[in-house]
C-alpha cells in the first residue's frame, strides 16, 4: 500500500521586494495513515508554510503532493472541496483562529453545514457528539470564544478539524499558546483521537520535547530546507546534522543534574531571499568547509535516517 | 534581614472592576538574597507579573489596588516612599525586563538613544559619556557598537531582547525583574540569552527575580524557586528542593504534565481541571478542586505554611501531618 501523503520536491517561493524568498525549498517526505510526522525548526524556517502548502491553502511554486494515491497538486475548486474533507488543520492561536461572533456550536458545525450532506437535526446531533469527543461540556454550546479559556478554545479548533472525519490533520503549534497542565490535557486528547480514528498528523512545532513525545518521525527544517529526518528516538539519541545537534543541545531540561553542554551558534542567519546554492547553515556552522558551498544532497545515513550534510560522518 | 535585598511581606493585590473583584495576589511572602536568582513559576494568571509590577509600583491603578503588605528594598519600605523617590529607584536600582521585546521598545527612537535615555535619567553625566556607556552596554550584550543608531525594526527578536536587557542593566541595578525574558524567543536564542544573563549576574552581582512558566529555564538558571498558584506561593525552596523532592501536589502535577525527553510512556499525566476563577476562589486550599489527594478539610480551611526541611516551605495539609 502506498503512503497516505506523499510530498515530492515541494517548493513555495514568495516574491518580495528584494527577490524570491525561498520559504519551502525542495521538501520530500511521505506519511502513512495513523502516523505522526513532527516538523521542527526556528521561527521563520518555513514550517508553517510547508503545512499550508501541503493542504493547498497556499499554491505551491513547484513539486507534487499525492494524497491517497491521487495527485492533488493543482485541483479545481470542486476537487479541492472534496480534498479538504480529508485534510484539515488546527491553528496555532486559539485566540485569533475562531470567529468571535460565532458560538461554540456554530463554529463546530460550520464545516458540516458547508459540506451540505446532513439535515439540521443530524448536524445538531453530530455537533453534540463532537463536543463530547473533545471534552467540551454541553453547557458551553451557546458560549462565545471570549468566555472560554485557551485550552477550551483549542478544543473547539480540534472539534472543527474533526467534524468532517478527515484522515490527515496538520497541527500548527496546537499547544504552544497553552499552559503546561492544559497542554498535557490537549496532547492526550490528540493521542486518543489518533488511536481511535487512525488519524495521521503533521505536527508543526518549535517545542522539541512535545514533538519527541508525539511523533513517529521528525523532520528538522532550516531556512526552508529539510536538513535531517529520522525516527523520533533516533533523532534525539543520534542527531547527525550540526544544526540538529545545536538545536537539541539548546533545550533547557527540567532537571538540575543534567546540565546540558550547549552548542552556542555563532554568526548571522543567511537570508532566505535569493539564497546561494550551498548549505544554508554554513555561516553558523563550526564545521563549514569548501565542500559546503556546493548544494547538499540528502543521504540515507542509516535506515530511514536522512541527513543533508557532507561532513556528517566525521563530526 | 541585612543580607536580603528584597523582602515582600503579606502582599495582597486585587483588581477591582465594575462588577467583580479579582484576587490576583494573596498574602505573598518572599525574600531575595543578594546575588541570588529566584524563579517565580506558575501558569498564566497565577499572579507572577502582578508581583513584579507591585515591586516597581507600576501596577495599573485603577483597576489594581494594593490591599495590604510591605515591600522592603534594602531595609526601606518602598510602598511608603513618595513617587519622586520611587522614580529614583525605578530603572536605576531595580529594573525590569519585559516579556515581549517586540513591544517593549519605542519604534521611533534608535536603540542607542533609548539606552542612553535610561542612563541620563539616573546619572548626572554628559551626553557623550552616557553615549559611550550605552555603547559599552550594547557590546556587553553582544551587539556591535555600530548598530547604535539603528531602529528596533532593524533587529531580530533575540537582538531586541538583548537591547531590552542592555537597557535594564545600564544603571547597574541591584535587583533585576525578568518577566518571561525568553518566552518569545526560539530555543537557540533562548540559550544565548540565558547564558548571557548568567554571565552578567556573575560579573555585576545582581539579584534576579526570574518569572517564567518553563521549568527547564528554572532548572538552568535559578538558585531558589517559588511556585505560585492562584496568587499564593504554594511551595518555596532551593532548586534542589523543588526538583528533587517536589512536595506540594500542584508542583508534583506540574512536573508530571511535562513531556519528558527520556520518557517512553504513551500518555502524559495532566493536572485535571482548570485554574480556579480568581473572582471566586475556593474557601480552603486554592488547589483542592484539582488535587488528587484533597480531603474534606482542604475545601473548608486554609492550610498553614509548613517547613518540611530547613528552607523548604510547603502550603499543604499533607505536609503538616508528617
Amino acid at each position: 500500500m502506498s503512503a497516505l501523503l506523499d510530498v515530492r520536491n515541494l517548493k513555495k517561493y514568495f516574491k518580495t521586494g528584494g527577490g524570491m524568498l525561498h520559504a519551502v525549498d525542495d521538501i520530500t517526505f511521505t506519511l502513512e495513515a495513523g502516523k505522526t510526522i513532527g516538523v521542527v525548526g526556528e521561527s521563520g524556517c518555513g514550517k508553517t508554510t510547508l503545512g499550508r502548502t501541503v493542504l493547498h491553502l497556499l499554491e505551491p511554486t513547484d513539486g507534487q503532493v499525492f494524497f491517497d494515491g491521487e495527485d492533488i497538486t493543482s485541483p479545481t475548486k470542486e476537487e479541492l472541496k472534496k480534498i479538504r474533507e480529508n485534510m484539515q488543520i488546527i491553528f496555532q492561536d486559539p485566540y485569533s483562529s475562531l470567529d468571535p461572533r460565532m458560538s461554540v456550536s456554530e463554529s463546530i458545525s460550520e464545516p458540516l453545514v458547508i459540506q451540505n450532506k446532513m439535515t439540521k437535526a443530524e448536524i445538531q446531533e453530530e455537533t453534540m457528539s463532537l463536543m463530547e469527543t473533545v471534552g467540551l461540556a454541553e453547557r458551553f454550546e451557546n458560549s462565545y470564544p471570549h468566555e472560554l479559556d485557551g485550552g477550551r478554545r483549542q478544543r473547539i479548533g480540534i472539534a472543527r478539524a474533526l467534524a468532517l472525519k478527515p484522515k490527515f490533520i496538520v497541527c500548527d503549534e496546537p499547544v504552544s499558546a497553552l499552559d503546561v497542565s492544559i497542554q498535557a490535557q490537549v496532547i492526550n486528547l490528540m493521542l486518543d483521537l489518533q488511536e481511535e480514528r487512525g488519524l495521521a498528523y503533521m505536527f508543526v512545532t518549535h517545542d522539541l520535547s512535545v514533538v519527541k513525545y508525539i511523533s513517529d518521525d521528525i523532520m528538522v527544517m532550516y531556512l526552508g530546507q529539510m536538513v535531517e529526518k529520522a525516527p523520533a528516538n533516533e533523532l534525539f539519541s543520534q542527531p547527525l546534522h550540526p544544526y540538529s545537534k545545536a538545536l537539541l543541545s539548546a533545550i533547557p531540561l527540567p532537571d538540575i543534574d543534567k546540565k546540558a553542554k550547549r552548542i552556542i551558534m555563532q554568526g548571522e542567519i543567511t537570508s532566505p531571499i535569493n539564497p546561494k546554492p550551498g548549505c544554508r547553515f554554513m555561516s553558523r556552522c563550526r564545521f563549514a568547509c569548501e565542500a559546503c558551498k556546493e548544494p547538499q544532497k540528502l543521504e540515507e545515513a542509516s535506515a530511514n535516517h536522512f541527513v543533508a550534510c557532507c561532513r556528517y560522518k566525521e563530526i | 534581614m541585612s543580607e536580603n535585598i528584597l523582602e515582600i511581606r503579606d502582599l495582597v493585590v486585587e483588581y477591582h472592576t465594575d462588577d467583580e473583584v479579582i484576587h490576583a495576589v494573596n498574602n505573598v511572602r518572599l525574600s531575595v538574597k543578594k546575588g541570588e536568582t529566584i524563579g517565580l513559576v506558575g501558569e498564566t494568571g497565577a499572579g507572577k507579573t502582578t508581583i513584579a509590577r507591585s515591586i516597581l509600583r507600576i501596577l495599573p491603578v485603577p483597576p489594581a489596588k494594593v490591599i495590604g503588605g510591605e515591600i522592603f528594598f534594602e531595609g526601606q519600605d518602598i510602598m511608603k516612599i513618595s513617587e519622586a523617590e520611587m522614580r529614583k529607584i525605578r530603572g536605576n536600582r531595580i529594573s525590569m525586563i519585559f516579556q515581549d521585546p517586540m513591544t517593549a521598545l519605542n519604534p521611533i527612537e534608535t536603540v542607542g538613544f533609548q539606552i542612553r535615555e535610561a542612563i541620563l535619567l539616573h546619572n548626572k553625566i554628559k551626553k557623550v559619556d552616557a553615549q559611550e556607556r550605552a555603547c559599552k552596554m550594547l557590546e556587553m550584550v553582544g551587539i556591535p557598537m555600530d548598530r547604535y543608531n539603528e531602529y528596533p525594526h532593524q533587529f531580530s527578536g533575540g537582538m531586541k531582547q538583548r537591547v531590552v536587557i542592555a537597557m535594564a542593566l545600564a544603571c547597574n541595578p541591584e535587583l533585576l525583574l525578568a518577566d518571561e525574558p525568553t518566552t518569545a524567543l526560539d530555543v537557540t536564542i533562548q540559550a544565548q540569552v540565558l547564558d548571557m544573563m548568567k554571565d552578567l549576574k556573575e560579573r555585576l552581582g545582581t539579584s534576579v527575580i526570574l518569572i517564567t512558566h518553563d521549568l527547564g529555564v528554572v532548572a538552568d538558571s535559578c538558585d531558589s524557586v517559588a511556585v505560585i498558584y492562584a496568587g499564593e506561593i504554594v511551595e518555596y525552596g532551593t532548586a534542589v528542593h523543588i526538583f528533587k523532592t517536589p512536595t506540594h501536589p500542584y508542583t508534583v502535577g506540574l512536573f508530571n504534565s511535562l513531556p519528558r525527553l527520556d520518557s517512553t510512556e504513551r500518555r502524559l499525566k495532566p493536572i485535571k481541571g482548570l485554574m480556579p476563577d480568581p473572582t471566586n476562589l475556593p474557601k480552603g486550599c486554592k488547589f483542592c478542586d484539582r488535587c488528587p489527594h484533597a480531603t474534606e478539610k482542604c475545601s473548608t480551611s486554609v492550610p498553614e505554611v509548613v517547613e518540611v526541611t530547613p528552607g523548604h516551605l510547603v502550603k499543604c495539609f499533607l505536609s503538616e501531618v508528617k
